[in-house]
Formats: structure tokens, C-alpha cells, sequence
């Protein structure tokens, strides 16, 4: 009973928004300065307004052009005025507050800049910011979901003790398995593969749930473009990055700085090299997974945008079997990226804890 | 630089540190609270089903080994029921037979006294039968013949001589 008011909910606030989206097109990006009505929709904007990260929660545009959205607080540092927090409605729609402005145009689109008294962005005294952004309270949700969920599956293992897998245990448990036995174990090897299994299965369930959650559209916390941040990426990438470095056996570092089979005088050359290899591995990681979830939403972004680039009401339905198809896909890509990227993990690390073989 | 100009590709530094902040505490949690509990649950439900299944091999093997003890032991039962069996069929016949022979020996000791017994009781009599007849006969003799033969004397070696032959003629 539950699930068909819950399914309901949802069927009627996809309703709720698609025409207002539709009529909202013209206030599209003129909530802020200028009142043109008749501007031309940009795609590109549009996309890119999803993809990117933002101060607030942008839930929807009522046809006045008055939009809803739940105001994120904002902690900026800055050295004139110090360590600042304060929601970011003080900032909605250009405006000003204690010498900072949200830029809505320009080269700095997006971030919030300082001040100098004449009212122009102080270019030399960009504050740093350490907002609670969408992404970060979308990370933050996940992470929540996740300890919720693992912490009850500890649980529930304290209860049942070594019998059968019950309730939550039989969903979650063949994927800690599958982590087990077919990634880590294969790359890592049965001594070793005890120490790494926390690291690996955190993040493959932290990239997972942020992955399946930013394909959930509505409501907030859910459609968040986490793992599509490089951001993001690039910090677990250093979570992996760290962890190979801590873990390097004397046979890794022997390898970076003294090849061994490379003649004396090619190691100048071969230095640089395997240093750049150490970066390129946690390099690979963040591209990998930033492209491929920035991909997907670009694309299910672009199918909807088609929806406002004909103008018409009668291409949605067209639209919507397309991003329900791209959907299922992107569910798939969801767990392939977080395979690949723990997968990936697995294979880094066991390079740097082999011993030598040969 | 087109990357570097674009909010996309260019990391912003606030969210690498909530997202390492964030991450930070999600692994230190989940590492503690959560998978240490877990995959030692996990090992311990693998051993234990590794070793149910060993036990369960052992105990199967150790069944038919059990059983063929079985077999062996009744096979032995049952032959050493059969020696049994026949040694006391054995035993009874050799009572039997031995009663048997015995009881001929016996009955045969028995008959042998009882005939010796006879002879002699026969060959008493005959003797005594002997004397009477001589007495008797004497006195028939004395009586019929008391008048023609004076003297004894030579009465009596007659009838010597008669039962002389008398038991030379019995012989």
C-alpha cells in the first residue's frame, strides 16, 4: 500500500514539473538581472547547470520565473574577512552580502568571489570555499545511506551469528563475496588481501550508492551529479593513491627509482617516468569514473533537453522512453564504474604490495 | 586551456575536502563498526562450512567403512555360529555314539556274566544231579538188587564204572 502512494507521489510530481519546466524555459537564467522574457532556451546551460555543482538546490521554476530550491550553507575563508558561513539565499539572485556575490555570468560562473569597496571582484583575493555544496550534500547522504545500511547488516550478523544469510544479509552479502573472491582476492592474493578488503569495499559502496542516487532524479538528496564530480573522484583516487604509497613494498620503491635490468645511465630517464606512472594511476581513476557518470547525465540531460529545443510537448514522449533507456544503462554503468574503480584499486595495490618473482 | 577554464574539469578545493573528509569517516566507521564484524562473520561462516563438509565427508567415509566392519563381523558371527553348530553336532554324535557303545559293552558284560553265571549254575546242578543220582541210584539199586549182590564192595565199583561212562559219554 505503502509503495503504490509512494510510486503515485512520484508519477505526480514528474507531472507537476515537466510543464513548468516546459513554461519555465523563458525564465531560465533570467531570474537574476534582466527581465527579457522571450530568451532562447540554451541547451547547453541547461545541461551543464545539472552537471555542474551549485550553492542551492534548485527544485523547480514556478511560471512567474520565481524559483524553488533549498538554500545550501555557504563557509568561505577569506583573508580580509575571515572564516564566514551563511546560507546561500543571502546570495540567490545576484546578490551581495558581508563582500562576497555569487557570479551568475562570466568567467567566474558559479563561484562566489570577493569584493573590493568600488564593487568590482577583488581578482587577487579570491576567498577559498568550503561550502556544503549539492555535491557535498549528496556525498554526505550517500554516506549516510551507507553507514545506515552496513551498520544494520553488522548487525543483523551479530544476531543470525554464522547461520544462513537472512533479510538484508542475502541482498548485500553476494556483492561483499564477489568483491572478495573475484576482485580483490585474484589481484591481491590470499595473505595480503585482509588488509585491503575495508578500503576496497568502502569505496566500491560509496561510488555504487552515489552512482544509483545521482541517477534518481527527485527529491533532494537524491540527482546530485556526485561521482560525475572530479572533485570527488580525484579525492578517492588519493584515497588509493595514499594507500599504494603506505603500502609500497621495498620491491615497489626499487622499481621507481632503480628499474632493475635498466642500465645505470638510462635511469635518469627512467626515474621520470615511472614518478609520472606512480600519478598516472590515480590519475586514471578520476578521468575514468568522472567521464563515464558525467557522460551518462549528459546524455539523459540532452534527451530531456530535446523536450525545450522543439518546443513541444509532443516530442516527450519520445524523450522519455530514450532517458528510460539510457536509465537502465546508466544503472548498469552505475556498478560497472564502481567494479572498474575497485577493480582498478585491487590491481594498483597488489602491484605495489608483490613481492619480488622474478 | 579550455580544461582548465571549465568548472567541470577543474576541481573545486572545497569539495575535495569534504569529499575526503566525508570518505574519511565513512571508511573509518564502516572499517570498525561494520566490515571487521562482517568478513570475520563471512570467514567464520566459510570455515565452518568447510569443515561441516569435511566432517560430513569423514563421517560418510567412516560409515562405509563401519559398514563393511559390519559385514565382516556378522560374516565371522555367522561362520562361528555354523563351527559352533557343528561342533556340537559333533559332540553329540560322539556322546551318542559313545552311550551307545557302552551300553553294548555293558549289556554284552552283562549277558557273558549272566551265560558264565549259568554254565556254572548248570554245571552245580549237573553235579549235584550227579550225586543224587548216584545216591539214588545206589539206594534204587541197594533196594532192587539188596538181596542178589552180597557185598557192596563190588556193587559199588560197578556203578563207578557205569558212571564213568556216564560222563565219558556226556563229554
Amino acid at each position: 500500500m505503502k509503495k503504490h502512494i509512494f510510486a503515485y507521489l512520484i508519477f505526480a510530481l514528474l507531472i507537476a514539473i515537466f510543464p513548468l519546466q516546459v513554461s519555465g524555459q523563458e525564465g531560465q537564467g533570467s531570474h537574476g538581472s534582466g527581465n527579457q522574457k522571450e530568451e532562447k532556451f540554451n541547451p547547453s546551460e541547461f545541461i551543464m547547470d545539472h552537471i555542474g555543482d551549485s550553492h542551492e538546490w534548485h527544485i523547480l521554476t514556478k511560471k512567474n520565473g520565481e524559483s524553488v530550491a533549498i538554500y545550501l550553507p555557504v563557509i568561505i575563508y577569506n583573508k580580509k574577512s575571515g572564516l564566514n558561513v551563511f546560507s546561500s539565499r543571502k546570495l540567490a539572485h545576484g546578490h551581495e552580502y558581508k563582500g562576497f556575490r555569487l557570479e551568475e555570468e562570466g568567467e567566474y560562473k558559479g563561484r562566489i568571489v570577493a569584493l573590493d569597496d568600488s564593487g568590482q571582484i577583488d581578482k587577487g583575493n579570491m576567498p577559498l570555499d568550503f561550502s556544503m555544496t549539492k555535491t557535498v550534500i549528496g556525498m554526505l547522504a550517500a554516506a549516510l545511506i551507507g553507514l545506515w545500511l552496513f551498520l544494520s547488516l553488522a548487525h543483523s550478523y551479530r544476531k543470525t551469528g554464522i547461520s544462513y544469510p537472512k533479510g538484508i544479509q542475502k541482498f548485500l552479502e553476494p556483492i561483499i563475496y564477489f568483491i572478495r573472491d573475484d576482485i580483490v582476492i585474484p589481484n591481491i592474493g590470499q595473505e595480503k588481501h585482509e588488509k585491503f578488503m575495508p578500503y576496497l569495499l568502502s569505496v566500491f559502496f560509496f561510488i555504487l550508492i552515489n552512482n544509483v542516487m545521482g541517477l534518481i532524479p527527485f527529491p533532494p538528496p537524491f540527482g546530485a551529479n556526485v561521482t560525475g564530480n572530479i572533485a570527488v573522484t580525484m579525492s578517492l583516487a588519493l584515497f588509493t593513491f595514499t594507500i599504494i604509497q603506505l603500502n609500497g613494498t621495498k620491491n615497489y620503491w626499487r622499481h621507481i627509482f632503480a628499474t632493475p635490468g635498466v642500465p645505470f645511465w638510462l635511469l635518469p630517464i627512467m626515474i621520470p617516468v615511472e614518478i609520472i606512472g606512480m600519478f598516472s594511476k590515480p590519475f586514471a581513476l578520476t578521468v575514468r569514473l568522472f567521464a563515464n557518470i558525467t557522460a551518462g547525465h549528459i546524455i539523459v540531460m540532452s534527451l530531456l533537453a530535446l523536450i525545450f529545443i522543439f518546443d513541444s510537448l509532443t516530442v516527450a514522449p519520445v524523450s522519455i522512453i530514450f532517458v528510460i533507456f539510457m536509465d537502465c544503462l546508466e544503472l548498469l554503468v552505475a556498478f560497472l564504474q564502481a567494479y572498474v574503480f575497485t577493480l582498478l584499486s585491487a590491481l594498483f595495490i597488489s602491484l605495489a604490495v608483490a613481492e619480488e618473482h622474478h | 586551456m579550455i580544461l582548465a577554464s571549465n568548472s567541470l574539469t577543474s576541481p573545486a578545493i572545497g569539495t575535495i575536502f569534504w569529499a575526503v573528509f566525508i570518505f574519511s569517516i565513512f571508511f573509518a566507521i564502516l572499517a570498525k563498526f561494520a566490515w571487521k564484524p562482517i568478513l570475520s562473520m563471512i570467514k567464520q561462516r566459510d570455515e565452518s562450512i568447510k569443515g561441516s563438509l569435511a566432517a560430513a565427508e569423514n563421517a560418510r567415509k567412516e560409515m562405509i567403512k563401519l559398514q563393511s566392519d559390519n559385514e565382516a563381523i556378522l560374516r565371522k558371527a555367522r561362520d562361528e555360529r555354523e563351527n559352533i553348530l557343528k561342533e556340537a553336532r559333533d559332540v553329540r554324535d560322539k556322546l551318542i555314539a559313545e552311550a551307545k557303545s557302552k551300553a553294548t559293552q555293558e549289556a554284552e558284560k552283562i549277558v557273558e556274566s549272566a551265560k558264565t553265571g549259568i554254565e556254572r549254575e548248570k554245571a552245580k546242578a549237573l553235579s549235584e544231579i550227579h550225586q543224587q543220582v548216584t545216591v539214588l541210584s545206589i539206594e534204587v539199586a541197594s533196594k532192587l538188587l539188596g538181596e542178589k549182590l552180597g557185598k557192596t564192595g563190588e556193587q559199588e565199583k560197578l556203578i563207578e564204572k557205569y558212571l564213568k561212562d556216564i560222563e565219558l559219554n556226556k563229554n
